[in-house]
């Protein structure tokens, strides 16, 4: 399997670790405990299919990228940067 | 006060010399990390041009020569290798001279070598002179240039500098073990 880094290019996924599920551009407003952010905490989706996650190239140029891949075909269909929000 | 005496990060362990490859340790006046705060690219690229006659380098490559070249390292950060820098206004700038392990791999086999021990394509037209990249070497991370057509620089944090060593000696061990049967 390789990942697209859209800094490094296709690269091995060796050099990738992966953070779970990409929800940081779905983060609840507010400091209040409240459905959402339990929900925002606890709650994960574990879909079969296609999907987007957060990985690390810690082993390239340490930038944290939402990766669009199928779980089930393990199909990579593209990485965005996470600092970049996604877009 | 005692007298101290410094050592390279590859002392008493290069250079070796395996079929046509080379491995020496390279030594710089100084690392130093830069990283250019928000919105201050462009003129921290101009100073260092100016000090060094480098520009900030782009994703995967280097710039500027002999005793003065940057080499990109993440988003938004480089080292400058060789000439020690001034401080550059809206940079954050480090000093990372005794912090890593630099050396040379040299010689028409030495593509093959680093195929052994890095997962990114070293072919010509993906991984050309002037490129760089941030990668593994085995289980390290490493900078790894291409400064020449036959010659590879890699730079691996220090405290792994007699891994570096052992690990590329054995993939050079390797090659020439392959080439001779």
């Amino acid at each position: 399997m390789q990942i697209p880094c859209p800094l490094c290019g296709n690269r091995d996924l060796r050099e990738f670790s992966i953070r779970g599920h990409a929800l940081g551009a779905k983060r609840p407003e507010g400091e209040t405990w409240s459905a959402d952010w339990d929900d925002f905490i606890h709650n994960r989706d574990n879909p079969a299919g296609r999907t987007e996650e957060l990985w690390f190239h810690g082993g390239g140029c340490s930038a944290w990228l939402i990766v669009d891949r199928d779980t089930v075909t393990h199909e990579v269909f593209g990485a965005k940067l996470a600092s970049e929000g996604g877009q | 006060m005692a007298n101290l005496t410094a050592k390279t990060a590859f002392d008493g362990l290069l250079p070796i010399a395996k079929g046509d490859v080379t491995l020496s340790e390279i030594t710089f006046d100084a690392i130093t990390w830069v990283a250019p705060y928000q919105g201050k690219a462009a003129a921290v690229s101009k100073a260092l041009d100016k000090q060094i006659a480098a520009v900030f380098p782009d994703p995967n490559r280097t710039t500027g020569s002999g005793d003065a070249r940057a080499v990109w390292t993440g988003p938004g950060q480089a080292f400058v290798l060789g000439k020690p820098l001034k401080p550059i206004t809206g940079a954050a700038m480090a000093d990372q001279t005794s912090a890593w392990a630099a050396c040379a791999l040299e010689g028409d086999h030495a593509a093959e070598v680093l195929a052994r021990l890095v997962p990114i394509d070293l072919r010509d037209d993906t991984f050309a002179v002037g490129h760089a990249a941030r990668t593994v070497l085995g289980h390290m991370n490493c900078v790894l240039m291409r400064t020449g057509a036959a010659r590879y620089e890699i730079m691996v944090f220090r405290s792994m500098a007699s891994t570096c060593a052992h690990e590329i000696a054995r993939a050079m061990r390797m090659v020439v073990a392959r080439a001779d049967a």
